[in-house]
């Protein structure tokens, strides 16, 4: 190499090359460039030694650990299953009531069922299970289809107005729309249930007028699904009308559009997305821990 | 501008636009029925303002025959004009895709303004955009002045620089309205990525051109740097945008690829992008102009040659360590992640060549920001490239990937090391080509310094928390054997670091917004009288006039 000059900083030789006013040094490569050089090829070679690592046309070198990831997966599939499997039987053998007498049993029901309700349905029942506008709260006594864990593990298998074939039907028809009521017809309805309900502490003027029709019309048209004493019907997934548990809410507005355009909320069903047992904790954790009975189960 | 091309180049380049328009206009019509129709019609307006500009022009009289004696710098200054602009544009996006990450109501319901069509639009934005503009700028000043050649002639600078910026306005407004071949940094659709492989063509022989007509006898680093990154971008672009378009009326094309083979093919030109894109070419960028501005000799000719060697050939290898324990056969991510740890080695010798040549100027570090940000550049370049090998190992790579890790790491690099090293050259090269003894304010520049690192150190700690975070909750267990947190509870847990990103990403685009106005400040001033342009500027050795 043509050694130039000397740089006056260092005192080293230039290359004695410039480009623009550039110049190179003719610095050797530092020794712990070729060091680490050495030592990370040194690494890469022994690590190709032991692991798969180079293709040898239709196949490649197996490894001498014999290592594969995909066998590992497997095998640490079958051993986390295997280890889960103490509580995992039981919990599929014993019925619901027989589970939550056991304690240890329901300390994992708690543990697995927060985070399988957070994954899948915390995002329509909220986090704190107690629902919002359109979802219904979880965390509350009153139930649509009734709030015992088998029906609630059905109610996750087949879901609401879902596509499962056996799916359950909740059919609020649209009196409105349909013709069957009137707009004043309606808003006497709307007055009676707000009348009566429980915890409604917002009556206006407008709730004071039709009081008396409304109760009439609501044992004509509304009886035969939420029951005379408007206290639902489980069996058709129809609400509780009288206590302070709404899917939407109890302001006229949303009452007033429930009955002028009915309502077919809809819950997926779970059947094919989460196995029998996963479906079973959720059941449990739903009816016995979110937002109730929490500490009888600590 | 347009004064300064002869009345050929003018007409040249009205049957170019002339073209451009042509096709935009087929390409609206076969399209009409598709949103492939509003891409061609963004592609006549283009080619009819290059029109108009030049048949305004088309009589101005013929240019000075001394033009030749002088290097030709106008598509230089118009490149450094629009990277700016794309660096505010890129970035304010970026800020806007923290915030919605923070907020994800920030969408205002509109489609165009989802997070999956903004995200691309950040990425394409600073990648291309600021980064693509700022290296066609630079290269073509570093080929001239290293070569002592003047560009080859006139037209086909003008031809790649606003090329490319149509290829980038095509893909950035395509995202928008929802047009994607969901590849990451590489989502515009086939269309986009032809017209990109003859722009890039025409780049490649320009370069070229300008390096044979060299007047030094040996070609400096920078310019091997800047050539791996046009060849090896060209042939990565071509084989992973094989696709067959579903007519040529619409937008969408399907991958030649599938599979495993796809993600294969996406990750080897993905990482390789990262590797000839943004770091090759702005390598190139630090070997000029870093040692101009300090003023210093490279610390070692031999350590350059061993690092360009390396990282132009380990990083070939390296694309498998984005899919770890995936479909992909467990001996094609041994060979990424082994390739990628050697790696290392070359990587840190470019970032030790760099700090090394500051050695006998490190009182201007001290005391000139733009040379210390491209001395932080090269610091954050070696964390980055380190952090980097440190991922690529099977096991650390399970603990981060798919968290805000890769995100950080990401940043660390763009930020750190693209960004400021762009900012550093930004700061030379302006004063230099607008003949301006130095930048409008040095304070603005210190200004500016400070923004970026203090935006860079926030965003990244921020994910480098949030990361870790992460990965753990995901992979933390009860004693039963069940998960212990659900995935929005770790949704939860990342809120404040979103929210520190977002503060990160403000002062770092705030640092860019000064760093503009402080360009088009420097531009707007007097030039400096002729008599004393020597004196201030005479670091250009003359161009050897008659060829
Ligand atoms: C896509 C939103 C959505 C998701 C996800 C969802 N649900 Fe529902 N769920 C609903 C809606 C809506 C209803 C009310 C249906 C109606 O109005 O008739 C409902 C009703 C229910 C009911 C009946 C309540 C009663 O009072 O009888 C139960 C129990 C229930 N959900 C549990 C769950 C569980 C457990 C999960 C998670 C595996 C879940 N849901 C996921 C939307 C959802
Ligand atoms: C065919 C049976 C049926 C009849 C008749 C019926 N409902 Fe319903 N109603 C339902 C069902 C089922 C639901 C739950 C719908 C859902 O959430 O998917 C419901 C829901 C409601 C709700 C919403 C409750 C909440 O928590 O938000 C109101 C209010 C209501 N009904 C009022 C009425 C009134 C008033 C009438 C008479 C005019 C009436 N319903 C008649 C079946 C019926
Ligand atoms: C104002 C400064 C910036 C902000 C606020 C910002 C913000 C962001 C955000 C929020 C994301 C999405 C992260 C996610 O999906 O979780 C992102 C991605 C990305 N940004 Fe930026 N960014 C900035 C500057 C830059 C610059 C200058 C570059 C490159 C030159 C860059 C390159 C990228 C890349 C490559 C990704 C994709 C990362 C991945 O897929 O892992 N960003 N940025």
């Amino acid at each position: 190499m043509a050694v130039g000059e000397r740089d006056p900083v260092t005192g080293k030789h230039t290359t004695g090359h410039e480009w623009n006013g550039i110049k190179e040094l003719d610095n050797r490569v530092p020794r712990a460039v070729f060091f680490f050089l050495l030592a990370t090829i040194l690494f890469s070679i022994v690590y190709w030694v032991l692991m798969p690592a180079w293709p040898l046309g239709v196949t490649y070198t197996k490894g001498l650990l014999g290592i594969d990831q995909r066998q590992t997966v497997e095998k640490a599939v079958e051993e986390a299953a295997a280890q889960r499997a103490a509580w995992t039987d039981e919990i599929v053998r014993l019925d619901f009531a027989e589970i939550t007498k056991r304690p240890e049993l329901m300390r994992i029901v708690r543990e697995s069922g927060s985070t399988l309700f957070g994954d899948n349905c915390a995002v329509c029942h909220g986090t704190d299970a107690k629902g919002s506008p359109g979802f219904p709260s979880l965390a509350d006594d009153s139930w649509l289809w009734g709030g015992n864990p088998e029906i609630v593990a059905e109610t996750l298998r087949i879901g609401i107005n879902s596509t499962h074939p056996e799916t359950r039907f909740a059919q609020m028809p649209a009196f409105g729309r349909d013709g069957i009521l009137d707009r004043p017809a309606i808003s006497s309805i709307v007055s009676f249930i707000r009348n009566n309900a429980e915890g409604i502490d917002d009556l206006g003027p407008l709730d004071m007028k039709g009081v008396e029709e409304g109760a009439q019309l609501f044992a004509e048209n509304c009886a035969a699904c939420h029951g005379a004493e408007g206290r639902g019907d489980p069996a058709m997934g129809a609400p509780d009308l009288m206590d302070n548990s709404w899917v939407i809410s109890s302001d006229r507005a949303s009452l007033s559009r429930t009955i002028w355009q009915g309502r077919q909320g809809q819950m997926p069903h779970w059947e094919e997305r989460l196995a029998e047992i996963d479906r079973k904790i959720l059941a449990i954790y739903v009816t016995e821990i979110a937002g109730r009975k929490m500490e009888a189960a600590q | 501008m347009i004064a300064g091309l002869t009345a050929t180049e003018r007409q040249i380049g009205l049957v170019l636009a002339g073209l451009v328009t042509l096709m935009g206009a087929a390409l609206g019509i076969a399209g009409r029925n598709d949103v492939l129709g509003y891409q061609g019609l963004l592609i006549v307006v283009f080619g009819a303002l290059v029109m108009i500009a030049l048949l305004r022009n088309l009589d101005a009289p013929e240019p000075d025959e001394s033009r030749l004696a002088e290097y030709y710098d106008d598509p230089i200054r118009f490149g450094i004009v629009l990277t700016m602009l794309w660096a505010i544009f890129g970035m304010f996006v970026g800020l806007w895709v923290a915030a919605l990450l923070a907020w994800p109501e920030l969408t205002f319901d509109a489609a165009w303004a989802s997070f999956g069509r903004l995200r691309p639009a950040h990425t394409t934005g600073v990648i291309f955009g600021f980064g693509g503009n700022a290296l066609i700028a630079t290269s073509l000043h570093v080929v001239q002045r290293t070569s002592r050649a003047r560009l080859p002639d006139q037209v086909s600078p003008w031809f790649v620089l606003l090329g490319y910026n149509l290829f980038c306005l095509l893909a950035v407004t395509g995202y928008f309205a929802g047009i994607t071949q969901s590849k990451e940094y590489a989502e515009p659709e086939w269309y986009a990525d032809l017209w990109l492989v003859i722009v890039w063509v025409a780049y490649f022989a320009l370069y070229i051109r300008t390096l044979a007509r060299r007047k030094e006898p040996h070609i400096y680093v920078a310019n091997w740097y800047y050539m791996a990154f046009i060849l090896v971008v060209a042939v990565l672009h071509i084989v992973n945008n094989l696709a067959v378009p579903v007519s040529f009326g619409s937008a969408k094309a399907y991958s030649a690829f599938s599979g495993v083979q796809d993600a294969m093919t996406q990750w080897w030109y993905g990482h390789n992008a990262v590797a000839f894109f943004l770091t090759a070419g702005f390598l190139g960028m630090m070997y000029y102009y870093l040692p101009k501005r300090a003023e210093r000799p490279i610390y070692s000719y031999r350590l350059s040659i061993i690092s360009f060697w390396g990282i132009t050939f380990m990083y070939m290898w390296a694309g498998s360590h984005h899919l770890h324990y995936t479909a992909l056969p467990h001996w094609v991510q041994t060979l990424g992640m082994t390739f990628s740890v050697v790696l290392l080695v070359p990587s840190w010798a470019s970032a030790a060549n760099a700090l090394l040549t500051l050695n006998g100027a490190w009182h201007k570090v001290r005391d000139d920001a733009t040379l210390r940000f491209m001395m932080v550049a090269a610091v954050f370049y070696g964390l980055s490239t380190f952090e980097g090998s440190f991922l690529a190992i099977r096991a650390v790579n399970s603990l981060s990937h798919y968290t805000d890790w890769t995100v950080g790491h990401v940043h660390a690099g763009a930020l750190g090391w693209v960004a400021m090293i762009t900012f550093g050259a930004l700061y030379t090269l302006t004063p230099a080509m607008w003949k301006r003894a130095r930048m409008y304010s040095n304070t603005l520049v210190e200004v500016h310094f400070w923004c970026a690192v203090i935006g860079t150190l926030i965003y990244v700690f921020a994910m480098w928390n949030s990361g870790i975070i992460q990965g753990l909750m995901w992979r933390t267990y009860n004693d039963s054997g069940t998960l212990t947190y659900s995935f929005i509870e770790s949704l939860v847990a990342m809120h404040p670091y979103y929210i520190a990103r977002t503060l990160g990403g403000l002062f770092f685009l705030a640092g860019a917004a000064v760093g503009t106005y402080n360009i088009f400040m420097t531009i707007r001033h007097e030039p400096l009288p002729l008599s004393r342009r020597a004196e201030a500027l005479g670091t250009d050795r003359p161009l050897v006039p008659g060829e």
